[in-house]
């Protein structure tokens, strides 16, 4: 038997490492490739991310379960979260600047960005899709949704850093001319995404589920 | 008239979404493990943007400026929505294999930004052609990495065998890495042959970029690059 809390720690690690959305899935690739020059906006932009994909977990997920599904409106849940998700970032960007200016000024250039990064429209339908199936030994609910988009969103982080890193360094190698700008950046993804495939199977073996 | 097909033929090579302007990346990664799967995915997108870029230049003296981004992407949902239930109903093995990348067509960025950066501003007609010639330049980008990326790593081309009599399929071609790789190679290799600069990345290409910089002054995230 797994406990409840066994499965939300491997649904975590497994949404960091073995499902990376950037690195294994390809899913947000535009910020990861644009704004990953500096640690600290690419720190920025993905804890925006992380904070927006939660935030719009939490709210499409009782509409597709209490609306959607229950009007059998499935349809139109690619229009409904996207206009959701809009919605939602505007609310945000609205109340972070009227109570919190500290969190506006470090996340606020971001956030009109977000509508349109794939990885938040994704994260809800993906989580929508997952609802009722049993991952992890226990049956995929609200909790299991949000802890999944916390997990996804430090996942963004964790490449993002890695690669800011990389792309750091690389700034001062010499480059054969025939691969300088995007080409070399994007074989330096590869490399990086060909070392996250070491991770899988960790999940599994390390809790045993 | 000659004039429009320029309109058309420039999204081919000249102005290709996916190799030169570094739009829809996403998609271009994902879906191009296969080459049937990526050709499906090109004539899904072009049809989402002939359809987008035609309405909103018909709909652009309505749309008020201030509520242009939400406004397009309701019209891009709209076309989404269309283009998912045909392909249920009639394509469901392609459904099956775009899986979550079909509804991620809305925030493909290569619809909003032809919507930003040429439908808001020109006529019907022409935004149509554009719309039809970028969707063409990406469909071409895509299945060229499909059929190379899919030859690699299993060794088929559209689904039949080609090269099993004498290579072992290189599996890490249909994996994200892969994708990574055989897309810098593909736009290195295309740039060389143009005899042009390889593209930076960055985010002149966003089709965010404009709402981001007038907001803060600053350059798009970028924290005041130095130039």
């Amino acid at each position: 038997m797994i406990s409840p809390v066994t499965s939300l720690i491997a649904i975590v690690l497994s949404s960091i490492l073995t499902e990376n959305y950037v690195l294994a899935q390809s899913i947000g690739i535009c910020p990861f490739l644009g704004v990953s020059k500096k640690t600290g906006t690419a720190v920025g932009m993905s804890l925006a991310v992380t904070f927006v994909m939660t935030m719009a977990v939490a709210v499409t997920w009782p509409i597709q379960h209490f609306v959607l599904e229950k009007y059998g409106l499935e349809y139109l849940q690619t229009i409904v979260f996207i206009l959701v998700i809009a919605a939602l970032v505007q609310l945000v960007e609205a109340i972070l600047k009227k109570y919190v200016p500290a969190l506006y000024r470090a996340l606020g250039v971001y956030l009109p960005l977000i509508t349109t990064n794939c990885a938040v429209l994704a994260v809800t339908v993906l989580c929508a899709g997952r609802t009722g199936t049993v991952i992890y030994g226990n049956t995929y609910g609200y909790g299991s949704a949000l802890v999944n988009a916390l997990g996804s969103g430090a996942g963004y982080l964790v490449a993002m850093v890695l690669f800011s890193g990389v792309r750091q360094k690389m700034e001062n190698s010499d480059v054969p001319n025939f691969l300088k700008g995007m080409p070399i950046t994007l074989i330096a993804a590869s490399i990086l995404a060909l070392s996250f495939l070491g991770f899988g199977g960790l999940v599994e073996n390390l809790l045993g589920v | 008239m000659a004039g429009n097909m320029k309109e058309f033929t420039k999204g081919l090579i000249k102005e290709n979404p996916t190799l030169v302007l570094l739009l829809g990346t996403c998609p271009t990664l994902a879906i191009s493990s296969s080459a049937l799967d990526s050709l499906g995915m090109g004539i899904a997108a072009t049809l989402v943007l002939v359809c987008s870029n035609a309405v909103i230049s018909a709909l652009k003296r309505f749309i008020p400026d201030s509520v242009r981004i939400p406004a397009f992407i309701t019209v891009i949902a709209s076309f989404v929505s269309i283009i998912q239930m045909l392909i249920k109903a009639f394509v469901p093995a392609l459904d099956k294999s775009l899986g979550i990348f079909l509804p991620l067509i809305v925030v493909n960025c290569i619809i909003l930004g032809r919507a930003e950066m040429f439908a808001s501003k020109n006529k019907v007609w022409p935004s149509i052609l554009d719309g039809l010639g970028m969707g063409c330049g990406f469909t071409l980008a895509i299945t060229t990495m499909g059929i190379i990326r899919e030859l690699l790593g299993s060794g088929t081309l559209f689904g039949l065998p080609v090269t099993e009599k004498f290579m072992e399929p290189i599996g890490i071609f249909s994996m994200t890495a892969g994708g990574f790789f055989v897309y810098g190679i593909l736009i290195a290799t295309v740039n060389k042959i143009a005899k042009r600069r390889n593209p930076e990345p960055g985010c002149a290409s966003c089709p965010m970029a404009s709402l981001c910089q007038s907001k803060d002054k600053r350059e798009c995230g970028e924290g005041g690059e130095d130039k």
